[in-house]
């Protein structure tokens, strides 16, 4: 076919021009419909924060930063520390963003990671606090998007878990006579990660065709989107169906396979990352 | 790959509670679906003089078919769903034309004004999921150039909050008249410690619960539109609830008919 030909036909009829792909099981990038984009991370980039992660699923750029503040523990249960997952969306990631308050897409990123951070139990938040009913900590996760190319989810997810990975908290003691904190930011503790969720976001197409990883295009050509997350153990922190075309349970179940063989995947990418980085 | 229907057995205790007709014998109900006309009972449901009655649901039509509301667009009827204690209003469905849109794409805004605080983050995650649901159903091609808002009005909260949601939106947009592929309900499972699923839990019981899956299940073949969870669960627990979710939604859809048929036997 010639090729400004192909160029014009995805302009003008970009839904036509993914099912003829679709129809030889692959997609227009090259990718089979099970594969994923290449997975980079870099972890520790940002010396301001106490954590940060950058990563990168093809063209999809998010960076994590976590920075770790003082509260009083809720009243409710004074003996629990805060984590507040922040996912920003800014116009340079994007034309469809614009300037100002976070948009719904957004807001809905910042409460799926809220949500994965709860279910998952990634970290106890007990852990969290430094005198009881006093004094705890508060990570503030704020997760920017740098390139917006689909499959923000599972960015900010990995991200998530990359940064808390690296996050090194200082000593705290509160002293018995002012009852000031003191902070000794020599002794560090890194956090203790109990679980490790990842996400797998696929795309249905006409109904049937599940694709996993969708870049923006396909995002946006998609009748639905599913989100799986899971844990080491096999069990499901969050499956996130956020309306579109219908899935049968069998459908469902195929997401959760493809969930299960990803997970193992950037399990052992994200234990790599963390090898490689020496002790300062 | 998981085989559709699960016998009964292994739903490991799914609460049957509530009269089951001889037709409706081995399906497992959610807490009684009584429907509550003011009238013995029938099919479903309990006494209307029963001085507690368990999660029944009442549907109250909007009075007026269409109203024309000038050249802006048509003020449409709306529908009440009251499952005792958790009541969602919903409606007016108001169709009106929308300038930036262009080209067979019609958008649906959805509103859920809370009591007190303005809405945050987790109110807004809400109202994607029930607007995506509610896109994925309605046939937008048929009305280009046009928003339809269903506004939410959360007037009691008792548990199952985000599937009572649903059903009013459903209800709404089937009393509104606008043309959809699908119908839709909402359920809620709840898991607890030891495995069991409840359908349609109290606020205690899903405050006890360890997971809570929501679904929004479609009349076309009992497809999954629609998946929230919050909690663990593991691979068989989340295919045992759709389960259970897909038979319940049909007392759900035998609920909708009655009331249209009632609806529409008055007039």
């Amino acid at each position: 076919m010639n090729f400004k030909f192909c160029v014009y036909f995805r302009t003008v009829e970009p839904l036509e021009y993914y099912r003829r792909f679709l129809k030889e099981n692959c997609r227009p990038d090259g990718r089979e419909l099970g594969e994923f984009r290449t997975t980079t991370v870099n972890v520790g980039s940002i010396t301001t924060a106490d954590g940060s992660a950058l990563v990168k699923l093809g063209n999809t750029t998010v960076i994590c930063g976590i920075k770790a503040e003082f509260a009083e523990p809720p009243a409710e249960s004074n003996n629990k520390g805060y984590i507040v997952p922040n996912v920003d969306l800014p116009p340079l990631c994007s034309s469809r963003f614009r300037p100002g308050p976070p948009g719904e897409e957004a807001q809905a990123a910042s409460q799926f990671i809220a949500d994965v951070i709860e279910n998952s139990e990634i970290i106890m938040k007990e852990d969290l606090c430094i005198a009881h009913g006093k004094l705890a900590w508060v990570l503030y996760c704020d997760f920017i998007c740098l390139d917006y190319d689909g499959n923000i989810l599972d960015a900010c997810t990995f991200a998530l878990l990359a940064a808390l990975k690296n996050v090194q908290l200082p000593k705290v003691t509160i002293n018995e006579e002012t009852g000031l904190a003191e902070v000794d930011l020599k002794q560090t503790n890194p956090l203790n990660i109990r679980k490790h969720p990842v996400a797998t976001s696929f795309a249905v197409f006409d109904d049937t065709i599940l694709i996993v990883d969708p870049t923006a295009e396909e995002e946006e050509l998609a009748t639905g989107t599913v989100t799986i997350v899971m844990d080491e153990e096999g069990r499901l922190c969050s499956v996130h169906k956020p309306g579109g075309s219908g899935l049968t349970a069998a459908k469902l179940q195929d997401c959760i396979t493809r969930a299960i063989t990803r997970h193992k995947e950037v399990k052992k990418l994200i234990d790599k990352v963390i090898k490689s980085i020496k002790p300062k | 790959m998981v085989e559709g229907g699960l016998p009964d057995s292994r739903l490991g205790g799914v609460h049957n509670l509530g009269p089951s007709s001889p037709g409706q014998q081995g399906l497992p109900i959610p807490d009684s679906w009584g429907v509550e006309f003011g009238e013995p009972p029938g099919t479903w449901g309990r006494s209307c003089v029963d001085p507690a009655p368990p999660r029944s649901w009442k549907f109250l039509p909007g009075s007026a078919p269409g109203q024309k509301l000038g050249r802006q667009g048509w003020v449409l009827p709306c529908a009440v769903l009251v499952p005792q204690d958790t009541s969602v209003l919903a409606g007016p469905v108001r169709a009106g034309p929308k300038r930036s849109c262009w080209g067979a794409l019609s958008s649906s805004r959805l509103s859920w004004p809370p009591s007190l605080l303005p809405p945050g983050v987790f109110e807004k995650n809400r109202e994607q999921l029930i607007r995506k649901t509610c896109e994925a159903v309605i046939l937008g091609t048929l009305h280009p150039r046009t928003s339809i808002s269903i506004v939410l009005q959360v007037i009691s909260d008792a548990g199952a909050l985000l599937a009572c949601c649903l059903n009013a939106a459903c209800m709404g947009l089937m009393d509104a008249g606008l043309p959809m592929k699908s119908l839709f309900c909402g359920v809620t499972c709840a898991l607890d410690s030891t495995g069991a699923i409840t359908l349609d839990p109290t606020a205690k019981q899903e405050k006890e619960a360890r997971a809570v899956l929501t679904f929004a299940i479609s009349s076309m073949e009992r497809q999954v539109l629609m998946c929230t969870s919050k909690g663990t669960c593991s691979v068989e627990e989340l295919q045992q609830c759709i389960a259970a979710a897909q038979r319940a939604s049909g007392a759900i859809f035998q609920f909708y008919r009655d009331s249209v048929r009632r609806k529409y036997s008055k007039t």
